[in-house]
Parts: structure tokens; sequence; C-alpha cells
């Protein structure tokens, strides 16, 4: 709780896979800018290591994954190759296009949430501030 | 009923010389394109005219703003009997799984009653990749996976490139459009004789919209655009090299106005490219064609579409000095937006794409898309794309509105609201023109803020209920989620079989001869004076897939960084 009234939480916001159509990440990035979170935002396309990558220099609590063309399928690896990089405590969104039972593996890959089109601006916002605060207690101590 | 036949016009309005030669040649032009073989009555018995004007007789005023079909300023249409003589082409975009998959889908299509067939290919294709560079989750979900000469032929097989017209979603450098003039000349099809579009080549809405696609730096993409579009003027005179497309800018969050105005600025910036280069503008821009969004904004839309070609018909007159109605002619394909499309209550979709449909219709279009109402749950499936192609079929035999010509033309609104888009298209195009054109203005990232403000304020008017969406911010049903659709995905084994077919080929080739090829293609791209469309042909019969074109391009040409304006 005292890093949430201190320091603002931190969330990378990005696609990776192959599509780029960044209207929704953008959109979704200032929301979260808006509500005074510390947005990281990338160029779409990454690569699972670069977001692996950038998630543990920009310390990050949250991560928002875009996806409108499948991309989303990747979502499981990205988990696998944050937990090995000792980044298990990153919690990990979904916005875009995705396919109900595809949710369901998502959950299943440890997903925290799934947003759809026609999903709110608090919704959002509440989500990743929860998020974020889990994150927080679930950081390992060094 | 205070509308009144053409012929009465005639002899009842005789203080207008001038109109009674284009009223004239309009209905000759009609005539001699129908004749009475056209009649049509409505249910009521009522013989239905093909085109209806002022019943006080055409003024001067009237003449210049709207006219005639076919003829300058083109407001109600490019072609003298428009819709009722050819109606649009049924264009559906697909796209899954391997060659295969498409060339079995494609004949479905076909016979259900498309008339022209789109060929999308796999992100990895548009991202300039080979499948087996990819990750294979992602292999042939929302495309197919086209690499090679052979994967082409596979996709064309029994589909006769002289009578079908083919729409290819092929970005910058046209691997796939190389690729299919390769498979005619083993059809045995004349490139004079092969028709279509590309129309994935408008590299500038691919550095402000969307970033779905592989792009060379600007000036490479200019140059092989360049290129490509002076080969099609010599060899391949039937294909439009060229689409602009609005449709991505206006996805990513640009008014319909404001996509309007940038795309007739991109296009103003290719045909001035094209004049730069020596070629004749009394050629290029016959081929010229546009690609645009439909919203459910429906008067907005059709008069966007309205001021749209009256504003392209005097663009080229005043940059290019034509006078030639013909190259005047704006002909646009257009797809119904899938932005508008609500996840909630997704069979409502099906009301939402009939009135897009409807607006693109009346705003005079050439060629249509519908999406299926999973768009925004999935990649379409193949049922739900017949319900789509079903729904242009309904609009034009059940509700008629092909009869008549600019149906809503005269309409006090569409008219006043015509204008008033016009004006707003005119002022983004002075806004490009003050950055020193369109291409200056997407360097420096002018048009990308401009799409993204607008995108945020339509954010806002959502959120704030201005703007009400039935089913999200309005009319909301607890829904089963287990009733909406599932989309049976390629199967991973055999997308992976297909990697590895290509695996095979590709050690299969003699590593000289693809060192001649690369080297070859390399040094076309070098010299100022070769063609690198000509030198991809040559390139993709020498056995060279997409990707090891695109390989070399990109060493040469520099790669199109994406530019975000956050």
């Amino acid at each position: 709780m005292s890093r949430l009234q201190s320091t603002p939480p931190r969330v990378l916001v990005t696609k990776i896979g192959l599509d780029g159509h960044d209207r929704g990440s953008r959109i979704v990035a200032s929301y979260l800018r808006d509500a005074g979170m510390e947005v990281v935002y990338t160029n779409p396309w990454q690569e699972i290591e670069s977001v692996v990558k950038l998630a543990m220099e920009e310390d990050v609590d949250v991560i928002g994954i875009s996806s409108l063309a499948t991309d989303h399928l990747l979502v499981p690896k990205l988990m696998k190759a944050l937990e090995s990089s000792g980044l298990s405590h990153i919690r990990v969104i979904v916005g875009g296009i995705v396919p109900d039972l595809d949710e369901l593996a998502l959950q299943k890959a440890g997903v925290s949430r799934v947003f759809h089109p026609g999903s709110s601006r608090e919704d959002i916002v509440e989500t990743v501030q929860q998020l974020a605060e889990q994150a927080l207690q679930a950081r390992p101590t060094f | 009923m205070n509308e009144v036949k053409l012929d009465q016009i005639l002899t009842e309005d005789e203080h207008h010389t001038g109109d009674d030669k284009s009223a004239e040649r309009w209905r000759s032009e009609y005539e001699t394109q129908l004749g009475e073989k056209s009649a049509i009555y409505n249910r009521s018995g009522i013989k239905v005219e093909p085109l209806y004007t002022p019943s006080s007789g055409m003024d001067t005023a009237y003449l210049k703003k709207l006219g005639f079909p076919g003829q300058e300023p083109m407001t109600r249409g490019i072609y003298p009997t428009m819709h009722r003589g050819r109606t649009w082409s049924q264009r559906q975009l697909i796209g899954l799984g391997t060659p295969e998959h498409f060339n079995a889908r494609v004949k479905n299509m076909l016979k259900a009653g498309a008339s022209a067939l789109s060929l999308i290919p796999c992100n990895s294709v548009y991202r300039g990749y080979d499948c087996d560079q990819v990750e294979p989750e992602l292999l042939g979900t929302c495309g197919t996976v086209v690499n090679t000469v052979e994967d082409m032929d596979i996709c064309l097989r029994d589909i006769p490139l002289d009578s079908v017209s083919v729409a290819l979603n092929d970005p910058l450098p046209f691997t796939m459009f190389a690729q299919m003039l390769a498979v005619a000349d083993k059809q045995g099809v004349s490139w004079s004789k092969i028709t279509g579009t590309s129309n994935q080549s408008d590299y500038v809405s691919h550095f402000v919209a969307n970033h779905m696609f592989y792009r060379l730096s600007l000036p490479g993409s200019r140059r092989v655009l360049l290129d490509t579009m002076e080969f099609c003027a010599k060899n391949v005179q039937r294909w439009n090299p060229l689409s602009v497309v609005g449709q991505h800018m206006q996805q990513s969050g640009a008014t319909p106005a404001e996509a309007m105005g940038l795309t007739l600025s991109t296009a103003l910036q290719y045909a001035k490219d094209c004049q730069a280069r020596g070629m004749d503008p009394n050629k290029f821009l016959a081929r010229f064609t546009f690609f645009f969004d439909i919203s459910i904004s429906f008067f907005e839309e059709v008069a966007k579409f309205r001021a749209g070609r009256r504003i392209w018909a005097s663009l080229v007159k005043q940059h290019f000095g034509i006078t030639d109605e013909r190259l005047m002619r704006f002909k646009f394909h257009a797809q119904t937006s899938g932005c508008d499309l609500t996840r909630q209550q997704p069979l409502n979709n099906i009301a939402r794409v009939t009135i897009q449909a409807m607006a693109g219709i009346f705003g005079g279009l050439q060629s249509l898309h519908t999406d299926g109402y999973d768009e925004v749950l999935s990649t379409p499936g193949e049922d739900i794309a017949k319900i789509a192609i079903a729904t242009q079929n309904i609009l034009k035999h059940e509700a008629h509105l092909c009869d008549v010509i600019d149906p809503l033309g005269g309409s006090y609104y569409v008219e006043s609201l015509t204008d008033e888009m016009e004006e707003e298209i005119l002022k983004v195009i002075q806004k490009i023109d003050d950055q020193g054109g369109m291409y200056s203005a997407v360097e420096s990232g002018f048009v990308q803020a401009m799409i993204g403000d607008s995108a945020m304020s339509f954010q806002e008017q959502v959120e704030s209920g201005d703007q009400i969406v039935v089913g999200v911010n309005a009319y909301r049903e607890q829904e089963d989620a287990s009733a909406r659709p599932v989309l049976e995905r390629p199967d991973t084994e055999i997308m992976q079989a297909h990697a590895s077919k290509l695996r095979k080929m590709k050690s299969a080739r003699s590593q000289v001869s693809v060192d001649r090829s690369t080297q070859g293609l390399r040094n076309a791209v070098r010299s100022d004076n070769e063609n690198v469309f000509a030198a991809e042909i040559e390139a993709v019969r020498a056995g060279l897939t997409q990707g090891e074109i695109i390989a070399v391009l990109r060493e040469e040409l520099g790669f199109g960084h994406p530019l975000i304006v956050a």
C-alpha cells in the first residue's frame, strides 16, 4: 500500500507478435497516464524477449498486451518467459479481440484479466491499480 | 411525387441550353449502354426512372454542384448508368490457413455469388517473413501463408486469371503480385488480360495507421511503388497498381472528413511523384483507385463519398490540366467499419453492417466488402461471411437499392451536408499542403498526431454517453457467452507441415543459383536505371521466397520504422 501512495503503479503497454493495430493500446495508455500511472509505451511488433527485458529494466508492476489479430496466442510464452526470469510477480493483462476459448486458455496461463472491446475506462484503471498492488505484495524481497 | 421525368425537364426548361446538353448527353450515354431493356417497375406498378433531377429545372448552381452521372463534377456518380448498369463488385476479404484452404474457400465464395476474389495473406507475409521464420501459433490465423510461386499457384488453381478480377492485399514490395504474374504465365494467360488491384500499395497509409505491414524506408517505398506503377503501365495495363487507402486512417480514428482529406492529399502526392518520374497523367490517373471505410454515421458517409468524388475531379483538373472526364473518375472500394461493431449482442452487427453498406452504396461505390458480424470476436468464420454476402444481395435485389442513381441527391440535408463535408475535407487538404504535402506531413508525424487526437476524442464521446452504442453504453443486457460463434483456427500441425515444406524447398535449391538471383536483385536495386519490380519477378521465378526478396530490399533500401506519436 505504501508504494501505491508514494509512487504510482508502473505499467508497460505493448504489442507482441506480428500485427501493429495500435488504436486500442494508445487509448489505454492515455487512460492509465490520466489516472496518474507511469506508463511505458512501445512500438508494436515486440518480441517476447524484449518485453521481458523492458519489464525488468523499467521495473513494472503490470504488463498490458494489446491484440487485434491473434497475437495474444503468444502470451502463454510470455508468461513462461517472465516466470523463468524471476518476474512472476508482474501481473499481465490482455486487451483486444480475444475469442472466448482463447480467454480461458490465457487465464489458465496466468493472465490476470482479459479486456474486450467496450470495456470502460473505470474498469480498466481500477483493475490495473488493484493488480499493481498485488504485484507489489508478490514482489520478491532481496 | 414532385420528381419529374427527364424528358419532361428537357422540354420544360428551355432557359438553360447548358443543362440541355448535359442532360441529353447523359441520356444518350445511358441509353446506349442500357436502353429500354432496363425499365423497372416497383411493387405498385410505378415505373422507376434511373435518375431524378429537380422538378423546377436545373439552374447553373445545380449543374456546377451536381450535374449528371459520369460528368463533371461527378457528384452524382462516375458512370452514366452507375449501379443500374453495373452493380458493385462483391469483394470479400478472405484468407485462412494454407494455399489449399484458400483455394477451396474461394471457389465456394465464387459459387455463392462473389464476382471477384480477394487474397489476404497471413500477418507473417505482411511483416515480410517466410512462414519458417515466425512463431508457429500465428501462422495462417488471419490470412493465407503465401511465400512462393508454388503457394500462389495453389491459391489460384482452377481460377481463370483472364476472367476473375483479383484483389491482392499485397503491400510493398508486391511479392504476391510478382508471383501472380509468374502463375499467369504458367496458366498461359497474357498479362494484358489480368484485371484487379494491388490493395495495399499505399505505403503512406501504412506509416500513419495500423502498423500491420512491413515497410521499407519512406524513400525506398517511394521508389518501389513508382517502379511498379511504371512497370504496370507498360506491361500489365489493366491492373490497378495503386489503391489509395483512407480506410486505415479512419479505422485508426480519423474522422470521415479527415480520412477523406488525408486520402486525397496522399493521392495528390502519388500523382505528383508519378509526374516527376515522367509518367503521363493522362494514362496513370486512369488506374488510380481508392479504398475507404464506411462507418455507421449514415448521412455523413454518403456525403463524404459524394464530396470526395467532386473534390477529386476538381483536383486532377486543377493540378494536371485533365479535361477527359474518364480520368476524373473517383473509383473506390469500401469496407464496412469493424470499429463500429460490438462484442456485446453480436448479432446486432448484422444490422450495423447493413446500414454501413447502404451508406456506401448510396455513396456510389464500385466495390464493397461487408464485414462478418463476428469480426469483433475473431477472424471471420466462413458461414458468417456468407451472411455478409447475402446482405449485399438482399440490398441489391430485394431492397432495390440499385434502381436509381444517386437516390439521395437533392435531399436538402444530403446536399447541404455534402457541401459542408467538402469544406471540411478541403481544410484538411490545406493543412497537409501547409506541411509541404503528404510525404512531409507523414515524415514529421503531423498526420499521426491528427489521427490520434481524433481517436481519443471519439472514445471520450462514447465514454460520456454523447455517442450511444447499443449494448455497450446503453441498452445493455446480460449475455450468454456460449452463444457466441467459435472460430476454428487452422490446425497447427498443418501449418507446421506447411512451414517444413518450405524449409525443404529452400534446401533443395542450388545455392549457386539462389546466390546468383539474390545478387541480380541486389544489383537491380542498386542501379538507378533498373526497375526493382521487374527484378522481383525474375527473383520469384528463380525460386526466391518472399522473405528472401524482402530481406534484400531491406538491406539495400532500409527499414521503415513505425513512427509513434504518443
